[in-house]
C-alpha cells in the first residue's frame, strides 16, 4: 500500500503529541478504539471556559500510519476552533485531507470519534460543579 | 500527574544513510519469496533460446535436450529429499502441488474414507482446499496447535478414525517458521494406513527432510523460497510402500505419469533442480549461518527493547525465521518507519481482511500483539551488517512509535489495559 504524502508527513513529523492532565476541569478526554482491532486513540482537548474556544490539543495513537496522520490532523483542526465548530468536523474532511483509500476510512471515522469523545468529556466536566473522573479509566 | 507532560512536539526524523557494505533498501522477507541464486539463473538460461525444445518431443534432439535437463532436475529434487525420479510430479508451485495432493488424494480414496485432518495454522492453499472438499461432503478436523505452535500428536490420535484417508500438516510455518513434528505424524499415519501429506514450502532446502525416515506420502515444494524462479514447484508422490494414487485436477496430454498434464516448464524446472543442488550442498552449512544471523537479530533487539515477545517456539524453527510482537505498537506503523526494510507484519492493516493473522491467534496471541507482529525472513544473501542496521531501525522506530502510543503511556502508568473498557469493543 502507497500512501499519500501527506500521510507520510503527519506520520514523520506527527503535530501536537502528548498528554494533558485529564484530571483538570478543562481538559477534555477522548479514548477510542481498541486494542483488539488494531487503533486506540486518545484525543485531549484543553477549552477556555469564557470563549469555548479549544486552546490547546494534543494527542496519542496506537494504529497505522493513517490513523496516526488522522489523529494527528485532527489536533491541527481542532485548534482554535470552538467547540461547536470541532464537532462540525466530519470524517470525510479527514479523508479529501489525507486522501485515504476506502481501506483506511475507518482511521478518520475514529478520528471523529476521538474529538467527539474529548468534547464529551469536557461538557460533562462542566455541567458537574466539581471535576469527575475522566472517560479514560479506571 | 503533571499537566501538559514534556513531550516533543515534533519527533525527530532522521534520513537514513546505508552504513558501509548495505545497500538499501533490505531484503529480509525470504518466506514471502527469495532472490534467484545467480547459479540457478545461469543454468536456466540455455534452456529459454537454445534447449527450448518441448520435453515431450521424443523424436528429434531439441526435444531431448529438454528432457535432458527435466530428468537432470528430477534427479536432484529426488536426491535432497531421499526419493526416487519417478516420484517427482512438476507442477507450477506448491499452492498447486497442495491442491494436487489434496484433492488427487480425496477423489482417489473416497471409497475408503471421507475424513481429512489438517491443522488451523496451515497455509491458505491446505485450507481452502480442504474447505472446498467439505462442500463436497467430506469431513475435515482443523486441530488447534498448542501455544508453541506445534500440533499435539495425542490430539491428533483422537482425530483419527476408521474415515480418515489423508493427515496434510506442514513441515514448517510461513509466518512462524515452526517446525511441526512430521516424522511422528508420519509414523502415526503409517501405523493406521492413512496418507501423509506435508506441505514442504518453506523448509525444503532449510532443513534435512527424507521421505521415508519421516514417512512421507507426498510432499509439496516450491522453487522461489528456496533461490530458485517462480511458476516452478513440484510434488512427491509415494510410489512404494503405499503406492499412492492421484486423481488428476489437470487433463490433457498425460504427462508426468497422468497426474500433471501440460507442456513442462522446462526452465523452470531445470532452475528448481539447481536450486535443490546447491541446498543439497550447502543447506547444512547456511543453517548454522542463518541461525547465527537470526539469534543476532533477535539478541540486539530484545536486549534494547521490554515487552518484546517471539511469537512461535525458538526450539523447533526456522533458522532464518524470527517473529516478534512488538507490544503496543501497531505493526504497519512500525513497517512504514522502517520503509527501507522489506519485512512483513501480521497486523490487519497490512491484510485485505482487516483481520489479524489467523496463525498468531491460534497460538493464543492476543488481537492487540498479532496486530504488533513483524516477521524477518532472513536468507542467504543477508549479511551481519544489514542485520545490524536492521535492529536499530526497530528498535528506534518502536521507542518512537511507543512514545506516540497511548498504550504504552497507559502501561506505564500501572493501568492493565485488560481491565480497560474500550470503546471500539463493541464494535468489534
Amino acid at each position: 500500500m502507497s500512501y499519500s504524502d501527506k500521510v507520510i508527513d503527519h506520520y514523520n513529523n506527527p503535530r501536537n503529541v502528548g498528554s494533558m492532565d485529564k484530571s483538570s476541569a478543562d481538559v477534555g478526554t477522548g479514548l477510542v478504539g481498541a486494542p483488539e482491532c488494531g487503533d486506540v486513540m486518545k484525543l485531549q482537548i484543553k477549552v477556555n471556559r469564557d470563549t469555548n474556544v479549544i486552546e490547546e490539543a494534543k494527542f496519542k495513537t496506537f494504529g497505522c500510519g493513517s490513523a496516526i496522520a488522522s489523529s494527528s490532523l485532527a489536533t491541527e483542526w481542532v485548534k482554535g476552533k470552538t467547540v461547536d465548530e470541532a464537532l462540525a468536523i466530519k470524517n470525510m474532511d479527514i479523508v479529501k485531507e489525507l486522501s485515504l483509500p476506502p481501506v483506511k476510512i475507518h482511521c478518520s471515522v475514529l478520528a471523529e470519534d476521538a474529538i467527539r469523545a474529548a468534547i464529551g468529556d469536557w461538557k460533562k466536566k462542566q455541567e458537574s460543579a466539581k471535576p469527575v473522573t475522566s472517560a479514560v479509566a479506571q | 500527574m503533571s499537566t501538559d507532560v514534556k513531550i516533543p512536539q515534533e519527533l525527530p526524523v532522521t534520513k537514513h544513510a546505508a552504513p558501509q557494505g548495505v545497500k538499501l533498501p533490505i531484503y529480509m522477507d525470504n518466506h514471502a519469496t527469495t532472490p534467484m541464486d545467480p547459479r540457478v539463473l545461469e543454468e536456466m538460461l540455455p534452456y529459454f533460446m537454445e534447449k527450448f525444445g518441448n520435453a515431450a518431443s521424443r523424436n528429434h534432439s531439441f526435444g531431448w535436450a529438454g528432457e535432458e535437463g527435466v530428468e537432470t532436475a528430477r534427479e536432484r529434487i529426488a536426491k535432497l529429499i531421499g526419493a526416487t525420479t519417478k516420484e517427482i510430479i512438476f507442477t507450477s508451485g506448491a499452492t498447486e502441488s497442495d491442491n494436487l495432493a489434496i484433492k488427487g488424494v480425496a477423489e482417489m480414496y473416497r471409497e475408503k474414507g471421507n475424513h481429512i485432518i489438517t491443522a488451523v495454522t496451515e497455509h491458505k492453499a491446505v485450507l481452502d482446499t480442504c474447505k472446498r472438499l467439505e462442500k463436497y461432503g467430506y469431513r475435515v478436523t482443523y486441530l488447534p496447535v498448542q501455544k508453541d505452535g506445534l500440533v499435539d500428536l495425542e490430539e491428533l490420535k483422537r482425530a483419527m478414525d476408521d474415515k480418515t484417508i489423508l493427515v496434510t500438516i506442514m513441515a514448517a510455518n510461513n509466518e512462524i517458521g515452526v517446525l511441526q513434528p512430521i516424522t511422528e505424524i508420519g509414523k502415526l499415519c503409517r501405523e493406521r494406513g492413512i496418507l501423509f501429506h506435508t506441505d514442504a514450502t518453506q523448509a525444503i532446502g532449510k532443513v534435512p527432510i527424507d521421505v521415508n525416515k519421516q514417512y512421507i506420502d507426498l510432499m509439496s515444494i516450491s522453487g522461489h523460497k528456496m533461490y530458485g524462479p517462480k511458476g516452478v514447484g513440484a510434488l512427491y508422490v509415494r510410489r512404494k510402500n503405499p503406492r499412492v494414487q492421484l486423481a488428476a485436477l489437470i487433463d490433457g496430454g498425460g504427462h508426468e505419469r497422468g497426474m500433471r498434464s501440460g507442456t513442462l516448464n522446462v526452465a523452470g524446472i531445470v532452475g528448481l533442480g539447481k536450486a535443490c543442488a546447491i541446498a543439497s550442498e550447502e543447506m547444512s552449512r547456511e543453517a548454522v549461518q542463518l541461525s547465527s544471523l537470526r539469534d543476532r537479530l533477535r539478541d540486539r533487539i530484545m536486549n534494547r527493547l521490554d515487552e518484546t515477545y517471539i511469537n512461535g517456539t525458538m526450539e523447533h524453527r526456522l533458522p532464518g525465521n524470527l517473529n516478534i510482537s512488538f507490544a503496543y505498537v501497531e505493526g504497519e506503523s512500525l513497517l512504514m518507519g522502517i520503509n527501507d526494510i522489506a519485512v512483513s507484519s501480521g497486523s490487519a492493516c497490512t491484510s485485505a481482511t482487516l483481520e489479524p493473522s489467523y496463525v498468531l491467534k491460534a497460538l493464543g496471541t492476543g488481537d492487540d500483539l498479532a496486530h504488533s507482529s513483524i516477521r524477518f525472513g532472513i536468507g542467504r544473501f543477508n549479511t551481519a551488517a544489514e542485520v545490524d542496521y536492521v535492529a536499530d531501525r526497530v528498535i528506534e522506530t518502536v521507542e518512537r512509535l511507543r512514545e506516540l502510543s497511548p498504550l504504552y503511556e497507559m502501561a506505564k502508568e500501572g493501568i492493565n489495559l485488560k481491565d480497560v473498557k474500550w470503546a471500539g469493543e463493541a464494535a468489534h
